[in-house]
């Protein structure tokens, strides 16, 4: 019994400016920026406390740390917090990606401000007590109750189909994660607990394990999203608003990720063999399937949104190839993703508060008007491509890397999707920014404003960052990555070596 | 000395029941006038009901013959009982005065069909609950029809009379032919009776018995009367229907089976299971069409009445408690949705279609957001008490190894959530409606502490954990 520490203080510290909100007025303009700065500097009072949490992060150790464990409330419930290298750089992206969240929506929200913001805040706290949460009843409450917030940010600040696209994200991820419940039932029926590090030394029976690896897979192959699961995802990005679909992009999609690293590989691991050439099938049908769907996208939005199904392909392969490069490369891509598809979101933003389209077809030629835009654009352009140099090209590369130690063959066709993915990624990039500028409308549109900077800048920078100094995610992942590897028992591979080198 | 212990055990009904000769008294000396009074009288009663409970010994007594006990399990679903009795009463006062039907009787009325539930819970033998059961539905067949002028409300009273006397009757059936093949009407004495192995002519007996016991639960196949009764009686009423007897039902047939049918397990599950999975199925999409929101709530019931039994099915000392804290969750979600729907007035007028709820987050949104979260826990979405409720029901069933009810259940539960979210998306996601008419204190109060308790629920669910667990210890 240990008293709350500082996740629990990162999980509920949003709480605070939610209660905050709830006495700011919303009809008028100063009531309007009041609600903005009070979720602006939650977020980054968040952030702040995160980026202390990480000072305090020991890498070397591959178990939980700041654990925090309280009795709650009887019928065999139990609040325990911590983290370890696999959820604490989550944790981070989270309280990071936030207040770019808020300062995206700074202008494009205009009606009905301070619920917006609570809803936003909300559903920080819940992804970050996603992350956090030790015990797996905790983890189901982060888990499921992201959904009420996120459905009303897509369903009351949304673009045209915005209903139908918050009901099927709504019961596509409902209908998954109950099947999950009945998972973690039996579990606790089994074990006794719903600790999850006492589960993850509970041998479950083999038989038993595949039910639940079925179950378990349910809900994280729709929150990821895999092929043929993924359908939701286009929907609700096109419609959400931006800083919906950042986050949607940047954490909601990475639960998936985590939930396979966290529970799946660790807990049945004899499943997880058992199924690994069933989501390596998957995850390339993903990869290209998706990538080529990308290509005659007249959405931007649906476009970068078919690009993270592919991306996601990336992660879930090179967690199943169970080796240190697979794995790590995994955890690297998810957050690299996190950060090149949140920008990515956030740039379209940019023209979409000019333009109020995101048609493809209506845009054309804005680098003569928008130079600094081009620029921000094709960087995270490039980093979605998988660039050297950029972010995204690490996660890429270690994944493919593990997987071709794992299943050459396997490896061969995901290769295949990096051409694709550089195929609509540069189509989409010539379709927007190259070309004349013919179009009457965007004659006078205007370039980057000091926000929309200031919003890009931090991004921009960490992406080249990440790319030529990936070390400090590497580092606070490897440990935790190497004793998943070797409780899954996996030859480690001659190639290890040459893989630990490159970080 | 005797009498004075029975009479130590079934105190609150006997509070119930003198008061309501009072209060006939003072209704008849009065006349008319006396509405007001008679209504906050009978609440005093029924609060003092609940004291009565509270403070009485825990010890476990038989009474009157055994045919009258009072245990842990019966103190539980007696205190929802109460609650749900209580809570009605005060919804209806406002309501009542406005379409002009408040008369005395009508406290009354409820305070006797309280007094044959709480009979009803703590009946111990056959005949006790037959008495218990016709006291609590002869006033439920008047309050159905209290409205008298109005056809359907008069035309809901009918159809709930003709088809409960029906249920009633093959309940008695099924008794009967229990009794002629165990020659006992006491639960021990059945379960003694069968301790050797299962009974063609009990379990046919035992058919008939569900079947009258599914009936006063709303549950599918025996369902037909909810949703016309839940929309023609006057509002409150429903709001009555919904929560009290419903507690009621479910404790006298998990009592049954618990302490009756112990043996035979394996029969009697195959019931529960398939009324269980009817029920959720009929309440899952039956529902979707609906336009009327008090429709919707008689199959939104049925569909929960169904995941209750979930919990039932389990036969465990873990599904009885999954049961408690699933009717008593559901009891405090239920008065708070009647009492939204009691807020819905435009103009002086009473409305209740689902349509009238439009845009509401813009014109009064507190409402909208207690509606939303009542609708998400009825959907068990987390961290509401919804969850918790499905949760421990569920959990039951997992243990019990019933994996295809269980996974049949949670995916009838995601149809179900697709009503649900109709309406929080008709609230916050259309155009406004014309604004309703501010509510009376008593519905604003009973619509805060019930979306409160929904909302609050997780961060200390233990106390109705917990005593549901001590109620479930108790019929083992």
């Amino acid at each position: 019994m240990t008293g709350p520490g500082i996740l629990s203080a990162l999980t509920f510290l949003p709480l605070v400016g939610v209660f905050m909100l709830l006495f700011v007025r919303n009809d008028d303009e100063a009531g309007k920026n009041a609600a903005r700065h009070i979720a602006l500097w939650t977020t980054v009072a968040t952030f702040v406390l995160a980026c202390l949490a990480w000072s305090r992060f020991d890498n070397s150790a591959p178990g939980f740390q700041m654990v925090e464990q309280m009795g709650w409330a009887g019928g065999g419930l139990v609040y325990k917090m911590g983290v370890d290298g696999i959820s604490f750089p989550f944790v981070v992206l989270t309280a990071f990606l936030m207040p770019f969240c808020i300062l995206a929506s700074w202008k494009s929200i205009d009606t009905r401000v301070s619920e917006y913001m609570i809803a936003f805040l909300v559903l920080e706290t819940l992804m970050i007590g996603v992350f956090c949460a030790l015990d797996l009843v905790l983890f189901y409450l982060f888990f499921e109750g992201g959904l009420i917030p996120m459905f009303l940010i897509i369903g009351i600040w949304g673009g045209k189909r915005r209903i139908y696209a918050s009901f099927k994200f709504f019961l596509y991820t409902l209908v998954g994660s109950l099947l999950m419940l009945i998972a973690i039932m039996w579990m606790a029926n089994y074990a006794h607990t719903t600790d999850i590090t006492t589960l993850l030394q509970t041998k479950f029976p083999v038989d038993a394990q595949k039910w639940l690896w079925l179950a378990f897979f349910a809900s994280f192959a729709v929150k990821m999203p895999m092929w043929p699961v993924h359908t939701w995802l286009p929907d609700a990005h096109v419609e959400a608003p931006t800083a919906g679909s950042v986050i949607l992009a940047g954490i909601l999609l990475k639960m998936g990720g985590y939930g396979f690293l966290r529970f799946s590989l660790p807990m049945f691991p004899e499943a997880s063999h058992h199924f690994a050439p069933l989501v390596f099938a998957l995850s390339v049908i993903a990869i290209v399937y998706t990538s080529l769907v990308a290509l005659v996208q007249e959405d931007i939005k649906k476009l970068i949104a078919y690009s993270s199904v592919a991306h996601m392909g990336f992660v879930t392969m090179g967690m199943f190839a169970m080796n240190q490069q697979g794995v790590q490369g995994a955890v690297f891509q998810m957050v690299s993703h996190g950060l090149v598809s949140g920008a990515l979101f956030l740039c379209v933003g940019v023209i979409y508060d000019r333009m109020h389209t995101r048609e493809i077809a209506a845009y054309g030629g804005l680098v003569h008007r928008m130079p600094l835009y081009a620029v921000a654009f094709m960087l995270f352009t490039m980093a979605n491509v998988g660039l050297p140099g950029t972010s995204g090209f690490v996660g890429e590369f270690l994944t493919l890397l593990g997987t071709f130690a794992a299943n050459s063959k396997v490896a061969f066709f995901a290769t295949s999707g990096v051409i694709l993915s550089a195929a609509y990624a540069l189509y989409l990039y010539r379709r927007v920014i190259f070309g004349k500028l013919e179009k009457p409308e965007l004659a006078s549109i205007q370039d980057l404003s000091m926000r929309e900077v200031a919003i890009l800048a931090p991004l921009f920078f960490l992406v080249i960052y990440y790319g030529v100094h990936p070390a400090p995610i590497m580092d606070a992942s490897a440990a935790s990555v190497a004793q998943l590897v070797k409780s899954l028992g996996s030859e480690p591979g001659p190639i290890k070596a040459a893989a630990l080198a490159t970080h | 000395m005797a009498m004075s212990v029975a009479l130590a055990h079934a105190l609150p009904e006997a509070i119930l029941f003198v008061g309501a000769l009072l209060l006939v008294l003072i209704g008849a000396i009065r006349g008319e006038k006396s509405a007001p009074l008679v209504a906050e009288l009978a609440m005093a009663v029924l609060t003092l009901a609940g004291v009565a409970i509270v403070v009485s010994s825990k010890r476990h007594g038989e009474v009157f013959d055994g045919a009258f006990i009072d245990d842990g399990f019966a103190r539980f679903m007696k205190m929802l009982v109460l609650v749900g009795s209580l809570g009605s009463l005060v919804l209806s006062r406002d309501y009542l005065r406005r379409e002009g039907i408040d008369q005395f009787e009508y406290p009354i009325l409820i305070l006797l069909s309280t007094l044959g539930m709480l009979m009803l819970t703590s009946a111990n033998n056959l005949l006790a609950l037959y008495l218990g059961l016709e006291l609590m539905s002869l006033a439920l067949y008047v309050v159905a029809a209290f409205h008298r002028d109005n056809v359907k409300a008069s035309e809901a009273g009918l159809k709930y009379f003709v088809l409960g006397a029906l249920s009633s009757g093959m309940l008695l059936y099924g008794a009967s032919l229990i009794y002629g093949y165990t020659g006992t009407l006491s639960f021990h004495g059945i379960a003694a009776a069968l301790k050797s192995g299962p009974n063609v002519g009990v379990i046919f007996g035992l058919v008939f018995l569900m079947a009258g016991l599914a009936f006063k639960m709303s549950t599918v196949p025996f369902h037909m009367w909810t949703p016309d009764v839940y929309e023609g009686a006057p509002t409150p009423v429903t709001a009555f229907f919904a929560s009290a007897p419903k507690m009621a039902a479910v404790a006298i047939t998990a009592r049954v089976v618990m302490s009756a049918f112990p043996g035979i397990v394996h029969e009697w599950r195959q019931i529960v299971v398939f009324i269980s999975i009817a029920s959720m199925a009929v309440g899952s999409f039956a529902a979707i069409g609906q336009q009327n929101i008090k429709r919707l709530m008689a199959y939104s019931s049925i569909g929960h009445m169904g995941f209750a039994l979930v919990a039932l099915a389990a036969g465990s000392e873990m599904g009885v408690r999954g049961l408690a804290v699933y009717v008593a969750i559901y009891l405090v979600m239920t008065l708070g949705v009647f009492a939204a729907i009691l807020h819905m007035r435009v103009n002086g007028k009473a409305v209740e279609n689902i349509s009238d709820l439009s845009g509401l987050s813009r014109t009064n949104g507190w409402l909208a957001f207690a509606l939303a979260m009542l609708m998400f826990s009825l959907a068990g979405v987390p961290p509401l008490a919804g969850f918790f409720a499905k949760y421990y029901a569920f959990l039951a069933a997992v243990q019990a190894g019933l994996f295809p009810l269980a996974v049949i259940g949670v995916l009838l539960s995601a149809v179900a959530a697709y009503y649900y979210l109709r309406i929080v998306k008709i609230m916050y996601f259309d155009a406004p409606a014309p604004a309703f008419d501010p509510a009376p204190f008593s519905v604003r109060a009973v619509l805060a502490l019930s979306t409160a308790l929904v909302f609050l629920f997780w961060i200390y669910p233990a106390p109705i954990v917990e005593a549901a667990g001590a109620a479930a210890r108790a019929l083992f």
